[in-house]
């Protein structure tokens, strides 16, 4: 067996070693992740556009910069994008029917640093459309299936590069995490995912849901990995409005620092009713493992989290009520046939390219930002955000990260929530709460129940990535749930 | 359906039964889910009206629950690091890619976007 037929069990940093080495070829790399693509996808459908020519091109390229002498960490390791991320000359779809003929002019900032990093784009991955849900269900390209059982969802929105990395398809994949859209599916597919601080990664040319809770971050098998892609895609963007003008520290500088002494908060609301009582004590095991490793586990509070899903469900769709308005039939995007004026044009567009789900959230924030509403929703919510902060600054002020678990239940099964909205918001309860604070979050592969993954959530304050990513780190050192991978794709 | 969303359009009494005083929330009529769909500018199929008004009130009975909670003396947040708007120089920086731009782009001619007559 040559050593580039098994590249998919390896880490990011294992390959980034091997091409150092020269143990294969970018371009030997590449061709393995599109066979396994082509091989296996019809059962997941995790990939909504492969590019191969594309992608072969770019690792010949890499290849090359490697023989210059001017390769970089990241070189030519292959990586999938959350079809989200505006990639030029490549079809754009955001899940949607609305863009499914839409190719972005433009990259946006996060695919064009990793370019510049030489990693080579595979294709774009699957997602509910306009990263609107939980499950991968509403994509107008069709639900993903979770590589751990097909018969189960991978979670969403980032559901398809969540189960590229599960099935080995790909060693890195971007995702964005409005509310926890990149937590959730590392969480139900068992591989390592990052929710930068609100501001680190910019947003330039990553198509708008909630603009104030919107945030790029990436999916590997280890943190170690997570921190080698979000060292190229952090820092300031002075395309982004709200890019944060913060230093970028070397985020795996502090992998190996040791944890004694670090007090780890545990939230007395993230283990009430609700949660399955298998995924609580594989939370409460990792929890001990981090007081082996020396951590002091500190009781927090976070009184005011219940009503983060309330909040979220405000905020969000109001934002996207706004952002959503820019698909009018006219300058990009689906258009309706023979409109017989401009309300026709407007109305039937967006009828026929917006899906269900969409259309519920649109109505809602458009509804909650009407007048004469707007201070019973939209700012009762903000007013409501500030005070889900304020916990969390409480509690920083006496741990140094808060843990708990990512989602109340592994993978559901499809279909299970189809037809209930308010269900499947009910089920971001542990995620949402981050976003409308700002903080970073991780999902850390932490056993499992039932033969499903369960994913430890790790919080931090405000810029602290560095901080997870060691505490994650630390964790896969004692622990190699994050090596497994699913039989029927090993 | 079409001609529904017009005739809201011409009917400011229909759009502003939004405003009503007192803030009357709750379950959401299929009326009131029409004329939200009309602002929204999405033409509701009439068969799924009385599913998006089963839905969307059951998502604003979740909403409510943000009343449970005094916020009087609480400050809205608007931004999670309360950072203000970060203000450039007044400068011209874009170059122009309407060629590219209009690639994507229904309908064009002459540089500019078609849509259907406005003005007789």
């Amino acid at each position: 067996m040559t050593s580039h037929t098994t590249v998919h069990t390896r880490t990011l940093a294992e390959l980034s070693a091997g091409l150092a080495a020269g143990d294969y070829t970018s371009v030997e790399l590449t061709k393995a992740c599109l066979s396994r693509i082509e091989q296996h996808d019809g059962e997941i459908n995790s990939f909504i556009t492969v590019t191969a020519d594309n992608a072969l091109a770019a690792a010949k390229v890499a290849d090359d910069r490697r023989a210059a002498g001017s390769a970089g960490p990241l070189t030519g390791i292959p990586l999938a994008h959350k079809d989200i991320f505006c990639t030029q000359g490549v079809k754009t779809s955001c899940g949607s029917k609305m863009l499914d003929n839409f190719v972005a002019p433009y990259d946006a900032t996060v695919v064009s640093r990793l370019q510049e990093a030489g990693m080579v784009t595979l294709g774009k991955t699957n997602l509910d459309e306009f990263a609107m849900g939980s499950t991968n269900e509403s994509s107008f390209f069709g639900a993903v299936r979770n590589p751990w059982n097909t018969a189960c969802v991978p979670g969403g929105s980032s559901g398809g590069s969540a189960a590229a990395l599960a099935a080995g398809f790909a060693p890195a994949a971007t995702g964005t995490d409005t509310g926890g859209s990149i937590r959730q599916p590392a969480s139900f597919c068992g591989v390592t995912g990052i929710k930068p601080t609100y501001g680190r990664v910019s947003r330039w040319g990553m198509i708008a849901y909630a603009s104030s809770l919107d945030q790029g971050g990436v999916f590997a098998k280890t943190a170690e990995d997570c921190g080698m892609l979000l060292q190229a895609i952090s820092g300031f963007d002075e395309k982004d409005s709200t890019s944060a003008d913060e230093a970028v520290p070397d985020f795996n500088g502090g992998l190996n620092s040791d944890l004694k002494g670090k007090k780890i908060g545990v939230p007395t609301e993230f283990f009430g009713e609700g949660l399955d009582a298998e995924v609580k004590a594989l939370i409460e095991t990792a929890l001990k493992q981090y007081e082996a490793m020396g951590c002091e586990l500190v009781e927090v509070s976070l009184p005011h989290m219940h009503l983060s899903v309330p909040a979220y469900y405000v905020v969000a769709p109001a934002e996207a009520s706004s952002n959503l308005s820019r698909f009018d039939g006219v300058r990009y995007g689906h258009r309706c046939d023979n409109p017989e004026d401009l309300a026709d044009l407007y109305l039937r567009s967006r009828a026929e390219g917006f899906g269900d789900e969409v259309k519920r959230r649109i109505m809602i924030g458009a509804y909650a930002l009407s007048a004469g509403y707007y201070d019973a929703y939209y700012l009762k919510a903000q007013r409501i955000r500030r005070l889900i902060r304020d916990d969390f600054t409480k509690a920083f002020e006496s741990v140094d990260a808060i843990a708990g678990p990512v989602a109340p239940t592994t993978a559901f099964k499809l279909g299970a929530m189809k037809g209930d909205p308010v269900q499947m918001y009910l089920s971001d309860v542990y995620t949402l709460a981050l976003n409308l604070a700002g903080l970073p979050g991780m999902s850390v592969p932490a056993g499992f129940a039932d033969g499903m993954p369960v994913g430890l959530q790790l919080i931090g304050k405000h810029f602290d990535e560095a901080g997870l990513l060691n505490l994650a780190h630390q964790y896969q050192q004692k622990t190699d749930w994050h090596s497994k991978m699913p039989a029927a794709f090993a | 359906m079409l001609r529904q969303g017009l005739k809201l359009m011409n009917q400011q009494v229909a759009v502003s039964g939004l405003k009503i005083p007192g803030v009357m929330k709750m379950s959401l009529t299929t009326e009131k889910v029409e004329q939200i769909a009309y602002l929204a500018r999405l033409a509701l199929d009439a068969k799924a009206v009385p599913e998006y008004a089963e839905n969307l009130s059951s998502i604003l009975a979740l909403v409510e629950q943000m009343d449970t909670v005094n916020t009087d003396n609480v400050e809205p947040l608007a931004h999670p690091l309360e950072l203000t708007q970060r203000l450039r120089a007044d400068v011209v920086t874009e170059q122009d890619h309407r060629d590219d731009y209009q690639q994507s782009a229904p309908a064009t001619e002459a540089g500019l976007y078609l849509v259907p007559q406005v003005i007789d």
